[in-house]
């Protein structure tokens, strides 16, 4: 008889588990904070930047993005350093990376080759001033 | 009514052209009319069209990718033929802008529509087998993607015989490629059909990703997956990673040719040379994803052919994945001299020497097995040799171009041509040849021919050598790539050999066909009996041949790396007396009817018949919609079926080590 | 003990398929079984989880599409060939107004969200219906926007700023189009059949694609219009 080596173990599919959003679930309150958050992250650089402030605004506006992008995914998409969240963080991360290379690269390169590869440095500059 | 479609968009007047597509529609016809006359078409419906199995999947993607090998190989012979012909006075038999569809097509349909292929449909046979999972994450949109995948394939060789296919190379750089210097069709047709493939392709990436890391079974942790396992892993993120860019780069295109957008054209502030970067950071990963699933196939061969566990698994895993990552740092060696400058060039060479590091591990890694072992010379071990070889050389001239000054002198010559087919052809063809020949009795019941099978490998072999050494020789003497005419006399002899090699080749693919034919016909006498013909490593070797299409009545529960070896080790009986029924995802016409309604659209899209395209396109999107609201998605297998199936299979009991 | 006893006690609720991060435990619960178990007969995969993470590596795909579509907005930003720039171009107080539309609408679809996880049918379709009224809101602002710049001469035909902006923008606002048919089809779908485990799936998928539309925007309105109309 083969039962010894056999697992009768057969349980229902953690469907649930899975769709009610990791066993505990997100809160309200998670929603909230996450909603107020992003509101003033928003708000603040378009006022500096409507308001015509011009200090640094461009590291500004890139440190306020970075932080609502970090906002909307830990308190709306929920991705954390849970077990159940390990490969979503993962993912995020090496995509944050590819991301980086990818439009760091670019502009280096793309740079370069204006600087090299064009009839003076400030092609469009100069097309835009004959017209 | 049909946009810029007219008759004249058939080529009357081109007789090789015309010979092409006779040929090609005979081809059809001859197959409709086979399945009519054996009256299979049912059968063909509901077995394997609307298949949601990743068997039969796999062995379709194989179908199409051995089909396209032929019709790409063809375009080879054309162009060597020309090349051998046309010195001086001769301007042989291809007129340029035939020539120049010829190598466009080539390289279209070689990575496109064979190398991807090929590789996706060895992943889909064998890569739920080796984790003990039952199918794919996503069976149905499995199918789908096949079938787009297909409709890309259907899309290039209709342009044969409708219109013409793009002259601007499997790239199609502009400003080449824009609509001021390519007005016709044929770049439309290259842009469709990759971008249909395309979403296929990224599709079967997620899906693979998802199959890995949520279906293994009980108790195969990461670090214990057979190896080919972490490469399908690692090729299926560049996949997801890169292909998307390629989406992208080609629809960027798409909006200049159709709504006068200015990214690549000379004029409004566009630039071409975005293109080629943008391409490229696909490009580069691309020529990874090809070649890492067959590092995996060549991770299982040789242990199992060596009898010895695999070298260093734990660095084959590390330079796999290391692999995945730098493979994203590298693309500029492509374009040295765009002129970025010596920083930048400086840069990426450096990357793509560190690169050669990783490979070269794994070569090492490989060596190392079979030292000590007791080698057995199969036809699988003796394409893995083969790729040991022609894979090492042609890396080696790859770490050469590495160098920019030394890429100043050879971009674009027939050096780099004869590198990238070196690496190609020794790495991801010889490696394919290895795990069909491999796994096809798993797939099929029957072994392939073993004595054809050797012959064909050495056609291939030195066909392979006699075909691209002369164009490392002509490249360091000058000679460019895609030339349909040149006027050096030193180097037509130097084209006549390639051209002979290529027939060498040709040989090899003939017997291969022929093995093919041979093997089935002799199926009885080649039958795998025992579903464990290789004395294998890995958990596909303990079912039988062919696999059931459930695969595992009862799931393994993994203890060691090379799940199977430590199986046969403990003497685990395979056969089983306890089943319950098993739950099967039902197969479902809709992938082939998305696919098919985006056939039309991205036909429609290339001649501009606008209606045509909105009704395809919002076909595809009711089909989709319909299929959600679709509940009859499953099936059961009972049980006691299940147990016939099993007690069919007159098994040898696991522990004949 | 008989060894099924064993392992249905101990070994069991470890031998997860596919969570082989718990193979320790699997392990565990297996030797306490007596050693001798190599098959799990009875085999259940998470369905949910797994379409969950299919969905997110998908997202993760889409990531990648938009880096291509900002890389190049980045590169050839500049590249406005005598026609107009950003910065004389975009309407910052329109743009806010949009953000808010769709920042909002992110909201109503975590509220739609909790609804779900708390089995309240109606507030699921409720609030969903919410979200689209304000999704809609957006594109139809985006549209509008188009259109205007369209007609003063400013299409995306007339340089490669132009023809990125327009690209990068569309791109986006096509993916929020597609969501809000998504959300019809699920609001049909959770009216007729209610909140099964399919529906369920779904309708997480849907708010992953909602939130990650509202991630995207935020980059696009920060390196579009903030940016343009600052330098």
């Amino acid at each position: 008889m083969n039962v010894a080596n056999e697992a009768l173990a057969g349980h229902g599919p953690h469907g649930a588990h899975g769709a009610h959003g990791s066993g505990h679930g997100p809160s309200q309150k998670q929603y909230i904070i996450g909603f107020v958050l992003a509101i003033l992250l928003t708000a603040v650089p378009f006022a500096l930047v409507m308001g015509h402030s011009g200090i640094g605004t461009g590291v500004l506006i890139a440190a306020f993005a970075v932080a609502q992008i970090v906002v909307h995914v830990v308190y709306f998409l929920h991705v954390n350093s849970s077990q159940e969240q390990r490969w979503n963080l993962t993912a995020l991360l090496y995509t944050v990376l590819m991301v980086g290379i990818i439009m760091i690269g670019s502009l280096w390169i793309m740079h370069h080759l204006y600087s090299t590869m064009t009839p003076g440095a400030m092609h469009h500059m100069v097309w835009s001033a004959k017209h | 009514m049909f946009g810029k479609l007219t008759l004249s968009a058939i080529p009357f007047n081109i007789p090789i052209v015309m010979g092409a597509v006779a040929f090609m529609v005979l081809c059809v016809i001859g197959v409709l009319a086979a399945i009519t006359y054996l009256g299979k078409w049912k059968y063909l419906w509901t077995e394997w069209l609307t298949s949601v199995d990743h068997k039969k999947i796999g062995i379709m993607y194989m179908i199409l990718a051995f089909i396209m090998l032929l019709r790409g190989f063809a375009d080879a012979i054309m162009m060597r033929s020309q090349q051998a012909l046309s010195y001086g006075s001769n301007m042989g038999y291809l007129p340029p802008q035939h020539f120049d569809q010829v190598f466009s097509a080539h390289g279209t349909i070689m990575i496109f529509f064979m190398a991807m292929p090929f590789i996706i449909g060895l992943m889909n046979c064998i890569l739920p087998l080796q984790i003990g999972a039952r199918d794919v994450a996503f069976p149905l949109l499995n199918n789908f993607s096949f079938w787009l995948t297909a409709a890309g394939a259907v899309l290039v060789n209709v342009s044969l015989a409708i219109g013409n296919f793009s002259r601007a190379g499997w790239l199609a750089y502009p400003p080449l490629s824009e609509l001021h210097f390519s007005p016709g069709v044929g770049v439309d047709y290259y842009i469709w059909a990759l971008q249909i493939s395309g979403i296929g392709t990224t599709l079967t990436g997620v899906n693979f990703i998802a199959t890995i890391l949520k279906m293994r079974a009980p108790g195969m942790s990461m670090m214990r997956m057979p190896v080919f396992v972490w490469a399908s892993l690692c090729a299926s993120v560049l996949i997801v990673v890169a292909f998307p860019i390629l989406t992208v780069t080609l629809g960027l295109l798409t909006m200049d040719r159709y709504l006068g957008m200015h990214f690549f054209t000379n004029s409004l502030g566009g630039d071409p040379m975005m293109y080629i970067n943008l391409i490229w950071i696909w490009g580069h990963p691309e020529v990874y994803i090809l070649i890492l699933p067959l590092f995996g196939v060549f991770s299982e061969i040789v242990p199992t052919f060596s009898g010895k566990p695999l070298f260093g698994y734990a660095s084959m895993v590390y330079a796999t994945m290391a692999i995945a990552v730098l493979s994203m740092l590298v693309w500029l060696h492509h374009f040295f001299t765009m002129g970025a400058g010596p920083a930048v060039n400086a840069f990426y060479g450096i990357t793509t020497m560190i690169i050669a590091v990783p490979t070269g591990v794994k070569i090492f890694n490989w060596i190392f097995t079979m030292y000590r072992g007791r080698v057995r010379f199969d036809t699988p071990m003796l394409w893995t040799l083969g790729f040991l070889i022609t894979f090492t050389i042609g890396g080696m001239t790859g770490v050469l171009l590495a160098e920019p000054p030394a890429d100043f002198v050879l971009h674009n010559s027939l050096f780099l041509i004869a590198h990238f087919h070196n690496v190609i052809i020794g790495g991801v063809v010889f490696g394919v040849f290895a795990g069909v020949s491999y796994w096809f009795p798993k797939i099929t019941g029957f072994h392939l021919h073993e004595g054809l099978g050797k012959l064909a490998f050495w056609f291939w072999f030195v066909g392979f050598y006699v075909a691209f050494m002369p164009l490392y020789a002509l490249g360091l003497m000058g000679a460019t790539r895609r030339m349909d005419h040149y006027n050096v006399a030193a180097w037509h002899p130097l084209f006549i050999i390639a051209a002979v090699g290529a027939g060498i080749i040709a040989l090899g693919i003939g017997t291969q066909v022929l093995q093919l034919v041979v093997s089935f016909m002799q199926r009885e006498k080649l039958r795998d009996t025992t579903g464990d013909p290789w004395n294998g490593r890995t958990l596909e070797w303990s079912l039988p041949s062919p696999a059931p299409a459930y695969n595992f009545a009862r799931i393994p529960i993994v203890r060691e790396r090379d799940a199977y070896w430590d199986m046969k080790k403990r003497g685990v009986d395979l056969k089983g007396s306890t089943f319950v029924p098993i739950h099967m995802p039902r197969n479902k016409a809709t992938g082939f009817i998305m696919a098919g309604c985006m056939f039309v659209t991205g036909f429609a899209l290339v001649w501009q018949i606008w209606w045509l395209v909105i009704a395809g396109f919002a076909a595809t999107v009711a089909t989709l919609i319909r299929h959600a609201f679709d509940d009859d998605r499953d099936y059961h297998i009972g049980a006691d079926e299940v147990r016939k199936s099993e007690a069919l299979y007159d098994r040898v009991k696991a522990g004949s080590v | 003990m008989s060894n099924e006893t064993l392992l249905m006690q101990n070994g069991a609720a470890a031998l997860k398929p596919g969570y082989a991060d718990h193979a320790a435990d699997a392990l565990r619960g297996l030797r306490q079984a007596g050693d001798a178990v190599d098959f799990q007969v009875e085999h259940h995969h998470d369905v949910a989880s797994t379409i969950q993470l299919g969905f997110w590596i998908y997202l993760m795909s889409d990531c990648l599409l938009f880096s291509g579509l900002f890389a190049t907005y980045a590169v050839l930003h500049g590249h406005t060939a005598g026609g107009p720039s950003g910065a004389q171009l975009f309407d910052l107080p329109s743009v806010l107004t949009e953000t808010m539309f769709l920042l909002f609408s992110s909201f109503t679809c975590g509220l739609a969200t909790l609804a779900m996880n708390a089995n309240n049918r109606n507030a699921t379709v409720g609030w969903l219906g919410v979200t689209f009224l304000l999704g809609a809101g957006f594109v139809t602002m985006e549209v509008r926007e188009f259109a205007h710049m369209v007609a003063i001469g400013a299409g995306p035909s007339h340089s490669a700023f132009l023809s990125s902006f327009f690209t990068l923008v569309a791109t986006h606002g096509l993916h929020v189009t597609c969501g809000l048919i998504f959300m019809i089809v699920m609001m049909v779908a959770v009216l007729r059949k209610g909140l099964t485990e399919t529906n369920r799936a779904r309708l997480n998928c849907l708010s992953l694609f909602w939130h990650f539309l509202d991630i995207i925007w935020v980059g696009v309105f920060s390196l579009v219009y903030l940016f343009g109309v600052a330098h």
